[in-house]
């Protein structure tokens, strides 16, 4: 798939899915969406861009390995969880942290929720990477 | 073994002295004991273990299980004292002073248990450490059969009388034993009495070796001699005639139990008679005199009168008494002479006069003289086969055999080598060192003492055993030397005279003997070939069910989940199925229909393209039918999976040879078919019953008000749920990880 | 509605376990596609079928103000996809090492760890 226009092409393509899979993360909890989502939405514009300029431009693109970014996606969830522990609550009870919150509005919520979510995102995002560029550089 | 005594008596040092000061310690413990129970009082001791099952660690003294403690142990305490000597230097010995050690404490908890759960782990500990006594010598293969099959046997009894302890816990309401006897007659009357029985009697009967499961003890004669002396006079084959008696007063007194017993006891006992008198090796033959012990008490146990009672208690005391003796005996004229067999023996009386002086003795209350022990306990066997109410003819001759029986047995083993003849060219016996001599003595000594002052036993342990075994006082018979001229008496002397011709033709008896047999099957290499019959089968239903074919494994697995649906369905009534197609629209019915399509394109396509995009439609109708049902999260999930599945694909498949042409098998399209239909069938009937929405109305009630969030599968996935949403992304992690490891490997496997 | 997809299952069962059973590792590949899609479903109509009414509480509201879709099976169904992702990458890859290394699709031919000479 030697074709300029596709390289080119997919290479913002690719940029714009991960913007929109950030976009999808965040704004899972209140409307469609989610780490689960947003994880592969993200995969999948770097699989593109495998498939467009060859896995050695996607991993140099992505800088860290992919099966770190799994491990880290898996501490940050198990450390989101053990965060209640802290306070007493049962494992990966959410905690939650409004800031600015005023009578009529809660401001902008933060939680060890959106903590978790990020983990999940991390682990669906570098799991199939790693497996996708594994298959691309040795099948 | 041969080679005569170890020149080194000092034995094992630490090692050697520290088992039979511990075993002595114990031994002096249960003597303290005597005068509380010697006054009928009943010691009972309880730590709870398994509260909630109402199971306690729970001990009980009381006449019975004292009688046997103070056997066990000082028996015990003696049989270390000489396997310091006879095993000295032994690299080993350590091993073998644990095994006995913990042989002794698993019988002696055996005996004083209270509880039922208790009782089967004591029985089934000296099972297992009885096994690594008997297999003691591990380099002769002999060795390890035997022990093995010692195992085997014992174990396979334990198995029911696990099952028969069950049952009677069941039966009774209680684990506890003294509370079982408490409730007297109402287990008899118990609709589960006969199988609880039958099951409890398989249990003993393995373990006391009770014919036909005799064959396992003579070859447990591959131990050591002082592990013979110690397992098959007090101990281990007495297990199953303890926990008899122990159920005597609860189970006793039906036809039943009376019956099964005398027939298995008598048959035992005479049959091992007989094979004793056929035996040359001393150590098998008085393994063979044990199991006609162990046949006599079973069938004293059978009965319920007071001689019948205090007869198996005096008996019992006799038999560990000399046969402890005379094990011991054997084993020094084994190190002194090389030899155990009874034609190469002769004339050593001189050489060992203190061993000759101890087989003398031991050999004299075997075969029943006055003024020792055993006289009177052969009396009682008369006077108590007499009081058998419904047959004394057949128990008075079985006991008349087989005495007649032991004492010829006693001459071989005990006189002959002796007294008569003279020391075959070769051997330079010469006496035991004191410590293997010392058992010997000591426990043939006592058959003496006891014999002449009878009372001494009578107060201190005939008695209360006897209440034990009858739960009342009194019935107990008195225990004396000359009780008169009487039927016992005029028995006596008949056993005196047979005996004494049984002795004197003893070897042509043999001849015969060894004809007769010829005709019985051999159990042993009965066992045999069910050993090999049991590893054939095994054999041939592994290759059966593990046939190394995925399409049988999963024609099997298939198999079983359209039976188990189906056969559920049927059994519970086919659950009302409403086939409601009112609210079907025509989208919904183009999606389905889709979806079926894809389907069956995979099914019958031999092209991989085809194959993909097939499973390409069959997924995007999947996500069609999420999102019309107001599924946007899994509607794309589902998407994007399926955009990533089709990339995978294309990577792999192409690179895989094309699909062979199929070739239509219909028990595979029936089978499929099932299973097709179980599933559709089991969600229909779902569907059809009430939905309990309770979980979810939890969750859309409170995701806003406490989770903040207004997507509720999010919620649910990211916070209600978030520790099952760990596990499953730990295993994507990990099956990613397992493929990449799978890939590379394959790269490296290339390199090489 | 539900009838509809109950029978949908079942045909989508029905191929699954007959391309499984098919002696070729290629085939059994697309039974396990079809059938971890066909679970899937089989949870999803298990909770009932809404037309319309997603799962989302609206601006302004504490809880839903229609009935809408059950939420629980959506969520079981979601992991669930991802996880069946993840297995049917193993899988794929599994099998595309077997033939590399044994040169053969047929399972019955893989005898390495119990070769058939063994048994005999």
């Amino acid at each position: 798939m030697n074709s300029v226009i596709l390289r080119v092409g997919t290479r913002y393509l690719a940029g714009i899915l991960l913007v929109f899979s950030f976009y999808m993360m965040l704004r899972g909890h209140n409307e469609p969406g989610g780490g689960f989502i947003g994880g592969l939405t993200g995969a999948t514009g770097f699989v593109l861009y495998a498939i467009a300029c060859g896995t050695q431009d996607a991993r140099a693109a992505l800088r860290v390995l992919p099966q770190t970014i799994a491990m880290w996606g898996l501490g940050i969830a198990l450390l989101a969880g053990l965060f209640a522990a802290l306070f007493g609550d049962a494992l990966f009870t959410g905690q939650w942290l409004f800031i600015g919150a005023t009578e009529s509005d809660k401001g902008l919520p933060l939680s060890t929720v959106l903590v978790f979510d990020i983990g999940v995102y991390l682990v669906v995002f570098g799991s199939i990477l790693t497996l996708v560029f594994a298959m691309e550089e040795e099948v | 073994m041969a080679g005569g005594f170890p020149t080194d008596t000092r034995g094992n040092g630490l090692t050697g002295i520290v088992p039979v000061l511990f075993a002595g310690a114990i031994f002096a413990y249960f003597v303290s004991l005597m005068p509380a129970i010697a006054a009928n009082e009943v010691i009972r001791v309880s730590i709870p273990w398994i509260p909630s099952l109402g199971i306690e660690l729970a001990f009980l003294v009381d006449g019975l299980s004292l009688t046997f403690s103070l056997l066990i142990s000082g028996i015990g305490t003696l049989v270390l004292l000489y396997s310091n000597t006879y095993l000295a230097g032994h690299p080993q010995y350590a091993r073998f002073a644990l095994f006995l050690t913990a042989f002794m404490l698993s019988m002696l908890g055996l005996v004083l248990a209270d509880d039922l759960i208790l009782l089967f782990v004591f029985w089934e500990l000296t099972t297992l450490t009885s096994y690594m006594l008997i297999g003691f010598s591990h380099e002769a293969e002999k060795s390890r059969r035997n022990a093995l099959q010692a195992l085997f046997v014992t174990g396979a009894g334990g198995l029911a009388f696990l099952a028969g302890l069950i049952l009677l816990a069941a039966a009774s309401g209680t684990t506890s034993i003294s509370g079982i006897i408490a409730q007297g007659n109402a287990l008899k009357e118990h609709a589960m009495y006969l199988p609880i029985l039958i099951l409890l009697l398989a249990g003993t009967f393995t373990k006391s070796a009770q014919v036909p499961f005799h064959f396992w003890l003579p070859n447990a004669m591959a131990a050591p001699t002082p592990v013979s002396a110690f397992l098959h006079s007090a101990t281990m084959v007495k297990a199953g005639v303890y926990v008899m008696a122990r159920m005597h007063p609860a189970m006793s007194g039906t036809d039943v139990w009376l019956w099964t017993l005398t027939i298995f006891g008598a048959v035992t006992a005479v049959f091992a008679s007989l094979l004793a008198l056929r035996q040359t090796d001393l150590k098998q033959a008085l393994a063979y005199t044990t199991l006609m012990a162990l046949g006599t008490l079973t069938l004293f146990l059978g009965q319920e009168s007071g001689y019948a009672m205090t007869a198996f208690a005096t008996f019992l005391i006799v038999h560990s008494l000399y046969k402890a003796s005379l094990f011991l005996v054997v084993g020094c004229i084994d190190l002194s002479t090389g030899t155990r067999e009874t034609d190469h023996l002769g004339g050593l009386g001189r050489l060992m006069p203190v061993t000759a002086v101890a087989a003398a003795l031991a050999a004299l209350s075997m075969a029943g003289f006055p003024p020792f022990l055993g006289f009177i306990g052969k009396e009682l066997k008369y006077a108590g086969a007499i009081a058998v109410a419904s047959e004394p003819l057949f128990v008075a001759g079985a006991a008349l055999l087989s005495n007649a029986l032991m004492l010829a047995v006693a001459g071989v083993v005990a006189f002959r080598p002796f007294w008569q003849g003279s020391v075959p060219s070769g051997q330079a016996p010469r006496e035991a060192p004191w410590q293997m001599w010392a058992g010997p003595i000591i426990l043939a000594s006592l058959g003496a003492v006891f014999g002449i002052y009878p009372d001494l036993l009578q107060v201190a342990l005939i008695n209360p055993t006897v209440i034990s075994l009858t739960g009342e006082v009194g019935e107990a018979k008195e225990l004396k030397l000359w009780a008169g001229i009487n039927v016992p008496l005029f028995l006596s002397i008949a056993t005196f005279v047979l005996g004494l011709l049984f002795y004197k033709f003893h070897v042509q008896l043999r001849a015969k003997l060894e004809q007769g047999f010829q005709a019985i099957p051999n159990l042993d290499h009965g066992w045999d070939r069910f050993l090999d019959g049991l590893k054939g089968f095994a054999k041939w239903q592994t290759l059966l069910v593990q046939n190394g074919k995925l399409t049988s494994y999963l024609f099997a697995t298939f198999l079983t989940i359209a039976a188990g649906i189906l056969l559920t369905l049927l059994y519970t009534g086919m659950p009302m199925i409403a086939v409601d197609l009112s609210d079907v629209e025509w989208k919904h019915t183009s999606i389905a229909l889709l979806t079926i399509a894809g389907a069956l394109l995979a099914l019958v396509t031999n092209s991989r393209i085809a194959g993909i995009a097939a499973l390409g439609v069959v997924g995007i109708g999947i996500a069609l039918i999420f999102i019309v049902f107001s599924a946007p999260d899994v509607a794309i999930t589902q998407l994007l999976v399926e955009t990533l599945v089709v990339v995978l694909v294309a990577v792999v498949m192409l690179r895989l040879p094309s699909l062979p042409k199929a070739e239509f098998r219909l028990g595979h399209a029936a089978l499929s078919i099932a299973v097709g239909a179980s599933v559709s069938l089991i969600l229909i009937a779902v569907v059809s019953s009430p939905l309990d929405l309770r979980l979810t109305d939890y969750f859309e009630a409170t995701s806003w008000p406490e989770a903040y969030g207004r997507n509720i599968v999010n919620v649910i996935l990211v916070d209600f749920r978030a520790l099952d949403t760990f596990g499953e992304i730990a295993v994507v992690v990990i099956a990613a990880l397992s493929a990449y490891a799978l890939l590379r490997t394959t790269r490296k496997g290339d390199q090489k | 509605m539900e009838f509809l997809f109950a029978i949908t299952v079942g045909v989508m069962v029905s191929a699954a376990v007959y391309l499984m059973l098919s002696n070729n590792l290629l085939r059994f590949i697309f039974g396990l596609v079809l059938i971890s899609n066909a679970a899937n479903l089989t949870i999803f109509v298990s909770g009932r079928l809404t037309d319309g009414a997603p799962p989302l509480i609206p601006e302004g509201a504490d809880a839903p103000l229609v009935d809408v879709a059950n939420a629980l099976p959506q969520a079981l169904v979601l992991t669930a996809i991802v996880i069946g992702f993840g297995l049917f990458a193993f899988a794929i890859v599994l099998v595309f090492r077997a033939w590399t290394t044994l040169n053969s699709l047929t399972p019955d031919d893989m005898r390495l760890a119990e070769p058939e000479e063994a048994q005999k």
